[in-house]
């Protein structure tokens, strides 16, 4: 059975995920992703009734970090690389329905 | 001196015996990428002034013998998918265009340290979704044995450019045969290292669980020599393993006699191209004849890897790129925004190609609620069998063998408008990484002129035991010095 | 006409008191920064191929924490991806703790609802995760300040379980209490600190349905919590007995108008697509390393209260009152050892003119200027008549504007009360000789001149004597002239 993933999910998907697509995108990705769930539909036939989900591959004994604070990396190199700042901030366009 | 055959080895042994100098060296790569790089395009950007920097410094290393490393004075470039402070980091995406790092991942600090010496950043797909280097939003990278066919990828350009003799050797990165599909096109030998042995600090994250950094180069000893010097604990990732390194070069040279090489089943089906089948089985001949015990296993959840590997991939992909968003770095599409949502919108639409977002929007969809049990959860839990036919398999044998890839190189082209038929390429590299063990590819011989790859999957943290194998049979056959037709 | 009934079940986020971030090593001291974006890195900035490493002590500090609330401290927990776009959130996910939380199923009891008893609250889980980056909104753009990106939060959250507001605030006080008890917390709301989400919803009085409840964000006071939270259970009442229905949304509250408002926008339809975080290994933590806590745990409010009922005899507003704050619980244990007075005698200084200083003086009780072995020497001056008690109350204001101790006080400005019998006799001798018609109206009867004698002797001595003492050497001699 295909599964259909019609240009409404997919729009949907798309506003989740914050990516702008044209309807003529919407179309295509329908389609490629209807064919690419159905192959994904093939583990349906695998019983994992009593599997356990993995996590961690490997049970590496995590290392967990000692509470001492370290110096911050410099303000104006991590400011060159944003589009925009002001004052020594990271500027963004505002979020609608906020003040 | 040829650079083009010359191997890490053979390069350190002119260092040291003073016969040339890493600067001399280093000149001579930059000049070959400058002549030989425009028909491959193997690289994104050549940093020539680092890599003539630490080859000054490196031969100050080597002039007092002090704190020389195997790699110390040796150039090499890295896929761009590294963390690299100063030097551009595209990931081969227009939304990094610009994007110049305030820090280094820790394999580039560890190779720092050690003397090597880096020319510049491989091209490679986008963010590494790809499997034929055709999804760099800058350019596809060609196969250095024919400019018309593709180089495999993600780690194309990686590949290519250790091919091609643009680099002694490659830093790859293979979240689902990355480093082993591209070397198998390119016939180069590549390392795809057990999930922790390698630290990811600095790796722009494609699959989170999956993704390894590993090195490719002419031969194994090349290779083990790499992964010496950039495998171990680091405390600034969680998941890399508390076990110390192997001497990896001196496990070199071993017999093999006696040892198991499994021969999984359900690799050898129909949909291998014939060039491909009998060079494998050429290389089995090899290792028997080596005294090596040829075994047929089962792999029994084998059909189901790939779709195990893209469910997850998807999935770990959309949140780890959710950061490109245009607000702390790279492109910011902000003309004719209304807010910063639309912010986002435009920017991930113009910065992304189709590729990307279409595994990011069908990530964020098998997670989305109502599907997350059916598809992430489904696919989790076939990992685990996945992963218990490894092990299984590896009660019996020491290692197995299977191609990483059905085909030889296809043509620029040929497979871009199918995403699907693009992924099934990928068919015989994807399951290991989902099992986190590691894998060798070697070169094993070529189907109507093309190299033909084979790998060596190992139990985990055993990469000891594929390079002891990978060796012994580079010392009985001349494939990986075969080398292709460049001018 | 039906009655309604309030339910409410609280969320609290509690910045914990580490030295550097959850996961990163940048100061978590976001409040004492210099500037914006003055500790951060690669990680908490999410710059790409950046990767968390888990904080010990936020770790050890969630551990405490979820004993104090009596929950159950999970060996095997994991952290979790919370996926959504905001320009706080750096990395487009926020790192938590979903399935498999750190802490759960806890309680703690809080005074029933109507007169005696308690009612028990249900803890559903305490879990770790990060504070978000600062937002400072600025007309047409938005300035994004790092330094408080990473930052440890610990979220607790309750069951529906509370029927008044009176009751949530009483827990929430608690918390508050505790928090600060262990270290962990400030508890500085101010700050921003401490922020609590109530989730709120009304149903007819007899029912146990759980109608559909709005979730009121960002509370940051008591004052808001319990403002917000009654506005809204009227709000829904009203909204039922006109006939309406309630809709699940998220709410603000305008502290200015004094209203819940509606936080629908498009950024609110979340799908927070949670999955474990695979930068993360599970959280594994020893049965060993979580009873070693135990030890450490310190005596928390409410046991403090009914050990100072029991062995103090106090009462149990005032015990309530010294145990809800561990410096100052401790101050008082302090100052009662040291003192010849009783606990009681101490309770009632305390709660009384020292408090006043405290807050009259805009004082911490964490950072009482007095040292306990001074106000104990005061109590033992006033205990042996050395000064009266109005002297020691000026003595204390003395005390807390000089520093000095309060026999350099009394004797510097020769305060001490006049005790010494011999002198007061004489006094009390003279005065009745000098004051013969006085003397004979009180002997005829009016006994109300008694105040009036003592009165003339506080006068003559500036208040320094005992009047105890001369109110029985004036019967004494009264007595005599009788006979
Ligand atoms: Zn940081």
């Amino acid at each position: 059975m295909t599964q259909i993933i019609d240009t409404k999910t997919v729009k949907h998907v798309a506003f989740l995920v914050r990516m702008g697509i044209s309807d003529g995108e919407a179309q295509s990705f329908s389609q490629q992703f209807s064919a690419i769930i159905d192959f994904f539909n093939l583990l349906n036939e695998v019983d994992t009734h009593d599997t356990p989900p993995a996590t961690q591959v490997i049970h590496a004994n995590m290392v967990l970090r000692e509470d001492a604070a370290q110096p911050s990396m410099p303000r104006e190199d991590f400011l060159k690389n944003a589009p925009e700042s002001e004052e020594g901030y990271v500027k963004v366009s505002t979020v609608l329905g906020e003040e | 001196m040829e650079l083009s055959s010359l191997t890490l080895r053979s390069a350190q042994e002119m260092l040291r015996s003073k016969q040339i100098s890493s600067v001399e060296l280093t000149q001579a790569m930059l000049d070959r990428i400058r002549k030989i790089d425009p028909q491959i395009q193997a690289y994104v950007t050549v940093t020539e002034d680092v890599a003539l920097e630490q080859a000054r410094r490196a031969d100050e290393r080597l002039a007092t013998s002090e704190n020389v490393t195997p790699l110390t004075g040796i150039p090499f470039g890295v896929k761009d998918c590294l963390s690299t402070k100063g030097v551009r980091t595209t990931c081969s995406s227009k939304i990094l265009e610009n994007y110049v790092p305030q820090y280094n991942a820790t394999v580039i600090d560890k190779l720092a340290d050690s003397g090597a010496v880096m020319l510049g950043k491989h091209n490679m797909d986008e963010f590494g979704m790809g499997s034929s280097c055709e999804n760099s939003a800058y350019f596809p990278t060609r196969n250095p044995w024919d400019l018309t066919r593709v180089p495999g990828g993600s780690s194309g350009g990686s590949a290519a450019a250790a091919a091609a003799g643009l680099g002694l050797f490659s830093i790859g990165e293979d979240t689902g045969g990355s480093v082993r599909m591209p070397a198998g096109f390119c016939n180069v030998t590549g390392l795809k290292p057990t999930y922790g042995r390698v630290s990811r600090y600095g790796l722009i994250a494609l699959a989170s669980s999956f993704d390894s950094i590993g090195p490719m180069a002419r031969e194994v000893y090349d290779v083990a020599a790499v992964t010496e010097a950039i495998a171990g604990l680091d405390k600034r990732d969680s998941t890399s393993s508390t076990l110390p390194v192997p001497q990896y070069t001196q496990s070199l040279g071993k017999s093999v006699k006696g040892m198991k090489l499994g021969i999984p089943k359900e690799y050898f089906v129909a949909g291998m191209e014939a060039g491909v089948e009998s060079a494998i089985h050429k290389a089995i001949q090899q290792f028997e004849a080596l005294g090596m015990e040829i075994h047929e296993v089962s792999l029994p959840h084998t059909k189901y890897g790939l779709p195990v590997y893209y469910l997850i991939l998807f999935a770990e992909a959309s949140a780890n790129l959710a950061r490109f968003d245009g607000t702390r770095f790279g492109l910011s599409v902000r003309d004719g925004a209304e807010d910063v949502i639309d912010v986002y919108l435009r920017t991930r639409a113009a910065g992304f190609g189709d590729e990307v977002k279409r595994r990011i929007m069908l990530g964020a969809y098998t997670l989305s609620a109502g599907y997350y049990d059916a598809y992430y959860l489904k696919a989790q839990k076939v990992r685990t069998l996945l992963r218990q036919d490894f092990e299984q398999a590896f009660e019996q044998v020491d290692a197995l063998i299977a191609p990483t890839c059905p085909t030889t190189a296809f043509k620029i082209g040929e497979k871009t408008a199918d995403p699907l038929e693009m992924y099934l390429s990928d068919i015989y590299v994807t399951a290991t990484n989902p099992a986190g063990i590691p894998s060798l590819a070697v070169p094993c011989g070529f189907s109507q002129g093309m190299p033909v790859g084979m790998q060596l999957m190992g139990k985990h943290f055993n990469e000891e035991t594929l390079f002891q194998i990978g060796h012994a049979y580079q010392q009985v056959t001349d494939w990986h010095k075969q080398l292709p037709p460049l001018g | 006409m039906t009655k309604y009934e309030t339910v409410i079940g609280l969320e609290i986020h509690a910045e914990l008191q580490t030295a550097s971030k959850m996961f990163c090593g940048c100061s978590a001291d976001y409040a004492s920064a210099p500037a914006a974006n003055t500790n951060i890195c690669p990680v908490c900035t999410a710059l790409p191929g950046a990767m968390p490493v888990i904080n010990a002590r936020a770790v050890e500090q969630a551990v405490l924490v979820g004993m104090a609330l009596n929950c159950t401290i999970n060996p095997h927990n994991t952290f979790a991806r919370k996926n959504y776009f905001y320009p706080d959130l750096p990395k487009g996910y926020q790192i938590s703790q979903y399935e498999l939380p750190i802490a759960s199923e806890g309680w703690m009891d809080v005074p029933a609802d109507l007169g005696e008893g308690t009612q028990r609250i249900r803890i559903r889980r305490a879990h770790l995760e990060e504070d978000t980056a600062k937002t400072f909104h600025r007309g047409d753009h938005a300035l994004i300040d790092y330094n408080r990106a990473g930052v440890p939060l610990l979220e607790i959250v309750t069951e529906p379980d509370f029927r008044t507001v009176e009751a949530a605030l009483a827990y929430a006080t608690n918390v508050r209490a505790i928090l600060r008890y262990l270290g962990v917390n400030s508890g500085d709301m101010e700050k921003g600190v401490l922020r609590f989400e109530a989730n709120v919803s009304v149903r007819p009085i007899g029912s146990d349905e759980l109608r559909t409840r709005t979730e009121i964000k960002n509370l940051n006071s008591f004052r808001a919590l319990t403002r917000a939270s009654a506005y809204e259970v009227e709000r829904q009442i009203k909204l039922y007995e006109s006939g309406g229905e309630v809709v699940q949304e998220t709410l603000g509250w305008d502290e200015a108008r004094g209203v819940t408002v509606s936080q629908r926008s498009k950024e609110h339809a979340h799908d927070y697509r949670y999955f474990p975080e695979p930068d993360l290994p599970p959280l594994q933590l020893a049965e060993s390393f979580i009873e070693s806590f135990r030890a450490h745990l310190p005596e928390l409010p409410e046991a403090k209260t009914q050990r100072f009922l029991r062995d103090y005899g106090l009462k149990l507003q005032d015990a309530a009152l010294l145990a809800s704050e561990r410096s100052l619980a401790d101050y008082f244990e302090a100052v009662t050892a040291q003192t010849k007075d009783s606990a009681k005698v101490v309770c009632n200084w305390l709660t009384g003119e020292f408090m006043r200083q405290i807050n009259d003086r805009a004082l911490s009780v964490d950072s009482i200027p007095i040292p306990a072995a001074h106000l104990a020497q005061l109590i033992d001056l006033a205990f042996d008549k050395t000064v009266s008690g109005n002297t020691a109350k000026s003595v204390l204001v003395e005390m807390f504007q000089s520093g000095r101790a309060p026999k350099d006080i009394v004797e510097a400005q020769g305060l001490g009360q006049i005790s010494n019998e011999g002198v007061l006799k004489e006094m009390v001798i003279k005065l009745i000789a000098d004051n013969p018609k006085e003397v004979a109206s009180y002997l005829g009867g009016k006994e109300t001149l008694l105040q009036w004698f003592m009165g003339q002797v506080a006068r003559a001595t500036k208040g320094k004597a005992d009047p105890q003492a001369v109110k029985q050497l004036l019967l004494d001699e009264f007595e005599k002239l009788r006979k």
